[in-house]
């Protein structure tokens, strides 16, 4: 899973039927010290996450099928958690 | 399947169900010669590991096996760890 900030939300009418109900979020990957990292990409939300929360992003399809709660939905990536913290120990 | 080492805990309140009860760890890949390689992630632990460990990993639709029935949302899983390793 990525550490990621929700920078944005995506509204998408025209889409493939089994979008239908999900919640598109814009996260940004972060490095450690929080610095962006690669480019935005868009996830799936199940847990009510909202812009400017710390996530968990999971990026496998499978995965991002069930926190959608849809069998083979074309979806590659969801946010699956809101961080209350990463304690960095080394 | 990869080398890393630990370097921290997440913790999350508010998460998919199937996340409940499971650690998640921060890991920082290793090259052979235990150099960082890459970028950190976040993985599922199934084998007990901790901060400062060396462990294997494993990514993909796989990650969500060592919890079979149960199938979290995961996508990298410590699935070991290293007593030692070495390269010729």
């Amino acid at each position: 899973m990525q550490i990621c900030r929700v920078v944005g939300t995506v509204v998408s009418t025209q889409k493939n039927k089994k979008l239908e109900g999900a919640k598109l979020m814009l996260v940004q990957p972060l490095t450690l010290d929080e610095k962006p990292r690669g480019t935005t990409l868009l996830a799936i939300d199940s847990v009510g996450a909202g812009v400017g929360d710390k996530v968990l992003v999971v990026i496998e399809g499978k995965a991002a099928g069930d926190a959608l709660g849809k069998k083979a939905a074309a979806v590659d990536a969801a946010i699956v958690g809101i961080i209350d913290a990463v304690d960095v120990v080394a | 399947m990869q080398l890393a080492r630990v370097v921290g805990e997440i913790v999350s309140t508010m998460k998919d169900p199937n996340l409940a009860g499971l650690t998640m760890l921060l890991l920082q890949p290793l090259s052979a010669s235990g150099e960082p390689a890459g970028r950190t992630l976040v993985a599922l632990d199934s084998v007990g590991a901790g901060v400062g460990e060396n462990v294997f990993f494993v990514r993909g639709r796989e990650a969500a096996y060592p919890f079979y029935p149960a199938e979290p949302p995961a996508d990298a899983t410590i699935v070991g760890i290293v007593d030692h390793w070495s390269i010729e």
